[in-house]
C-alpha cells in the first residue's frame, strides 16, 4: 500500500475540518476526491504535505509503511510525495532552472544518486518540457513570477515530471484554466500515469475528469468520505449536484 | 514536527564559525590616547617628520570634533582611552618568505580558509596579509614589480615611495573629514598601498585579508590606491575576526584615486564577528571609503558584501570630478541577531556627463536593523549628469527593520536622478513551496536570498562571488520566522 489514511481528524484554528477520514491509495491508481466548497479537500492535500497550521488530532497516515505525519515537509517530498499547488508561489529572482535543479538534486541525494551535471540536467529538461508543451524561455525566468495562470499550472506539472514522485497530489489543478490549458495540463498528467505512481486529484468540478480518467472517485463532505465509486460517480455528481449524495448520506 | 520559528532560533544561535584567538606575543603600546602615543607610533614606524605633523594635526582636530549621531545605530559610548593603539606580532625583522612566517599565524589563516600559498598562486591572486597592524607576508611582489605595480604595506610605502604617499595620502579623505577619519589619521598603524603606473593593466587581482586579533586593539587601517592614466586594477578585501568579549573598534580609511581613463574596481566581503545573541562583543565598523574619479573618463566601482560586525557605518563614495567619469556602488548588506547596519554611498557629480549607478540590497533578519543611506549630489557644473539608484530591502521574519534614506541635491537642470525602491519579505508560503519540492529551509532561504542579490554578485570577481554566496548562506542559516 502506497498511502493508507485511517480515521484522520484534523483541526484548523481549533475548528474540526477532517472528522475521521479513511482512504487507501495503491501505486498505479488515480483517485479523484470531489466535494463541495469547505468540505476539507484542500485541508487533506495540505495535511498530507505537512504544511503548518493543520493540527492532527487523531488517526494515522501510513506512507509506504512509515508514519507520514512524523516526517518534515522536505522529508516527505524527498520520499516521493509531491503536491501540485492550487496557487503556485512566485519566487522573484530565483531562476526556474536553478529551482528545479536544486529540488531534483535534493531528491536524488535522498535516493543515493549523484547530483546531475548542468549538461545532463538541461537534456532532461528538454525532454520534460515537451510533456507540458512549455516554451524553454520560461526556464530562464524567475519561478512563476509574471507567469499566467495556465503557465503556473503547467510549471507545476513540469516539476512533477522532473521530480518523478511516487505519490502526486494535485490540488484543484483545473481551477482557473481555460479549456486549452486544461487539455495541456491533463495531457501532461496522463503522460505521467504509471504503475509505480499513485495520484490523488482534488477537484471541485467533474470537468477535469473528462480528461483524466480516475480509477476511483470519492466524495468528501463535512470532513469525511461519504461515498466512493468509479468514474460514473463523478458523472452522476455532475448531473445531480452534491446535495443528492449529502442527503443520501444523512438518510 | 517542530515549528519554523523554533528551527530559526536554533540556527540563529549557531556560534560564529571563525571565533578563535591565535596566541602570538604582541608588542603593544599600553591603552590610552595622547600626543605621546602618536609620537611613539610614528617613531616605531620610523616615519618622516611631515607624517608625524599630519598625525598630530589630525589628533588636535579630532579633539574638537564630536561623534556623529545622525546614523541609525545605537551603542554605548566608546572609551578611546581604553584602547591600545599599536600592536604588532613580535618579530624583529620582517620575514623574507612564507617559511619565516610564524607557523601559528599560518595556521590561523588556514583555519579561515585563506590559503596563502600555492592555491592563490594558481588563482593568480597576490595576498598582502595584514595581521593586526603590521603586514607579515607579501607574495607575488616580483611579478607585480615586473609590471611596475607597487603593492605593499603603507608603512613600507612611506619608506620606499615617500613622494607618492605624500602627494596622495589624505587627498581624497582629508584629516578633518569626519570624526573617525580624523582619529584614523592620527593613529593609523598599517594598511595597503597600491600604485598602478600609466598604461598598465595590473596582471592579477590584488587582495588583502584583515584580521583583528590582539585584545583591545583598535584597528586603524589606511589604504591608498592610485591608478595612474589609462591603468586598470581590481582589488579585493576580505575579513574575518575571532570571538571577543569587548567591543572592538575598527575605523579604517580607504582612499582611491583614478586618473585619466583609469579604472579601479574595489570589492569587499566583510564577515567580522557580529557579537553574541544580545549583540555583545561584536565589532564596531566605522569606515570611511572614498574614491576620487579625478581624471576624465575615469571609473571607480565599489562592490561590497557586508554580513558581519555589530555595527556597520560605512558609505563607500565616489567623487566624479573628471568629465565623463563613472561611479558605481553595488552592495549587499545582511543583518541578523542584534546587528545594526547603516550603509550606503555618496555620488558627488562635479564633472560633465558623469554617470553613477547605485544598486543596494539590504537583507534583515531576527531583531536586526538595516538602513540604506545614500546621497546623490549634482553640482552646478554637472551638465547632463545621470544617476540611477535601485534600493531593495528583503525582510526575514517580523522583528527586523529596514530603512531607506535617499538624499538628492540637484543643482543642474540638465542632470537626471532616478530612484527606485522596493521592500519584500520571505513568506512562509515561499518556504513551504521550496520545502515541498525537497529543499531544506536553509537551502530555500539561501536560494531566495541569492536570487535577490544576483545583480550585486555578478559584479564580484569570479572566485569572490562563490565565497560571497557561501558566506550569505552560512549567515542566514535558518533566519526565518
Amino acid at each position: 500500500m502506497l498511502l493508507s489514511i485511517k480515521d484522520l481528524t484534523v483541526d484548523v484554528d481549533g475548528q474540526p475540518i477532517l472528522k475521521g477520514l479513511n482512504l487507501e491509495v495503491k501505486a498505479g491508481e488515480v483517485h479523484a476526491i470531489m466535494g463541495p466548497n469547505g468540505s476539507g479537500k484542500s485541508t487533506l492535500a495540505h495535511v498530507l504535505s505537512g504544511r503548518e497550521g493543520y493540527e492532527v488530532t487523531g488517526g494515522e497516515v501510513k506512507y509506504e509503511d512509515q508514519d507520514l505525519l512524523d516526517l518534515e515537509v522536505e522529508e516527505r517530498a524527498r520520499k516521493g510525495l509531491f503536491l501540485a499547488m492550487q496557487y503556485p508561489v512566485e519566487l522573484p529572482g530565483v531562476n526556474n532552472t536553478v529551482f528545479l535543479r536544486e529540488a531534483l538534486n535534493a531528491i536524488r541525494a535522498e535516493r543515493g544518486e549523484p547530483a546531475l551535471s548542468a549538461v545532463d540536467f538541461m537534456k532532461l529538461m528538454q525532454e520534460k518540457l515537451k510533456i507540458v508543451e512549455m516554451k524553454p524561455d520560461l526556464l530562464k525566468r524567475s519561478v512563476n513570477a509574471g507567469f499566467s495562470g495556465g503557465e503556473k499550472k503547467r510549471n507545476e506539472i513540469l516539476q512533477m515530471a522532473v521530480l518523478e514522485p511516487k505519490l502526486a497530489i494535485l490540488d484543484e489543478t483545473d481551477s482557473g484554466l481555460d479549456i486549452d490549458a486544461l487539455r495541456i495540463v491533463a495531457d501532461g498528467v496522463n503522460a505521467l500515469r504509471s504503475p509505480e505512481r499513485g495520484m490523488i486529484l482534488v477537484t471541485h468540478y467533474q470537468r477535469l475528469l473528462d480528461y483524466i480518467e480516475p480509477d476511483f472517485v470519492h466524495v468528501l463532505a463535512n470532513g469525511k468520505i461519504i461515498r466512493s465509486g468509479d468514474k460514473s460517480l463523478a458523472l452522476e455528481l455532475e448531473e445531480k449536484g452534491y446535495n443528492w449524495v449529502l442527503e443520501e448520506a444523512v438518510a | 514536527m517542530s515549528t519554523g520559528t523554533e528551527q530559526v532560533d536554533e540556527l540563529i544561535r549557531q556560534e560564529y564559525e571563525h571565533g578563535f584567538v591565535t596566541e602570538i606575543e604582541s608588542e603593544t603600546i599600553p591603552p590610552g590616547l595622547n600626543e605621546d602615543v602618536i609620537r611613539q607610533i610614528s617613531a616605531r614606524k620610523n616615519e618622516p617628520e611631515w607624517l608625524l605633523e599630519w598625525r598630530l594635526e589630525a589628533y588636535r582636530q579630532w579633539l574638537t570634533m564630536t561623534k556623529p549621531e545622525w546614523a541609525s545605530v545605537h551603542h554605548p559610548d566608546i572609551d578611546f582611552q581604553a584602547i591600545s593603539y599599536f600592536s604588532s606580532p613580535k618579530k624583529k625583522d620582517g620575514p623574507k618568505s612564507l617559511d619565516e612566517v610564524d607557523p601559528t599565524l599560518l595556521e590561523t589563516y588556514e583555519k579561515l580558509g585563506i590559503p596563502l600559498e600555492e592555491q592563490k598562486a594558481l588563482a593568480g591572486v597576490a595576498v598582502d596579509a595584514v595581521f593586526d597592524s603590521v603586514s607579515v607576508a607579501t607574495t607575488f611582489k616580483e611579478k607585480l614589480a615586473e609590471a611596475g605595480v607597487i603593492f605593499c604595506s603603507i608603512s613600507e610605502a612611506v619608506q620606499e615611495h615617500p613622494e607618492l604617499v605624500k602627494q596622495y595620502l589624505g587627498s581624497v579623505v582629508p584629516a578633518r573629514d569626519n570624526y573617525f577619519a580624523a582619529l584614523n589619521t592620527a593613529v593609523f598603524t598599517d594598511g595597503t598601498f597600491v600604485y598602478i603606473p600609466k598604461d598598465t593593466r595590473c596582471p592579477m587581482e590584488l587582495s588583502t585579508y584583515f584580521r583583528i586579533n590582539a585584545a583591545n586593539t583598535g584597528q586603524f587601517e589606511r589604504t591608498l590606491i592610485i591608478a595612474d592614466d589609462r591603468s586598470t586594477v581590481s582589488y579585493l578585501e576580505g575579513c574575518t575576526a575571532p570571538m571577543r568579549d569587548e567591543n572592538q573598534l575598527h575605523a579604517a580609511v580607504v582612499e582611491l584615486v583614478a586618473l585619466e581613463d583609469a579604472y579601479i574596481k574595489y570589492s569587499t566581503v566583510q564577515n567580522w564577528y557580529p557579537g553574541d545573541e544580545q549583540g555583545k562583543g561584536g565589532i564596531y565598523n566605522f569606515v570611511t571609503k572614498r574614491g576620487d574619479c579625478r581624471g576624465r573618463r575615469s571609473h571607480i566601482s565599489w562592490t561590497q558584501v557586508e554580513t558581519g560586525s555589530a555595527i556597520t557605518w560605512k558609505y563607500p563614495s565616489c567623487i566624479l570630478r573628471g568629465d565623463d567619469s563613472r561611479g558605481e556602488f553595488y552592495s549587499v548588506a545582511v543583518t541578523k541577531g542584534r546587528q545594526q547596519a547603516d550603509t550606503g554611498t555618496k555620488m558627488i557629480h562635479m564633472g560633465r556627463n558623469t554617470r553613477s549607478t547605485i544598486v543596494s540590497k539590504g537583507i534583515s533578519a531576527a531583531h536586526s536593523s538595516n538602513a540604506y543611506r545614500g546621497l546623490v549630489r549634482m553640482a552646478p557644473k554637472a551638465e547632463n549628469a545621470r544617476n540611477h539608484t535601485q534600493c531593495d530591502s528583503l525582510l526575514i521574519g517580523d522583528k527586523c527593520a529596514a530603512h531607506t534614506y535617499p538624499y538628492m541635491e540637484v543643482r543642474n537642470p540638465t542632470a537626471k536622478v532616478e530612484h527606485e525602491a522596493t521592500t519584500s519579505k520571505i513568506g512562509e508560503d515561499q518556504l513551504f513551496y521550496c520545502r515541498q519540492r525537497g529543499m531544506s529551509e536553509e537551502d530555500a532561504v539561501s536560494m531566495i536570498v541569492n536570487g535577490f542579490c544576483k545583480e550585486v554578485f555578478q559584479e564580484l570577481p569570479m572566485e569572490f562571488a562563490a565565497e560571497a554566496q557561501k558566506l550569505l548562506s552560512v549567515s542566514l542559516e535558518g533566519a526565518v520566522g
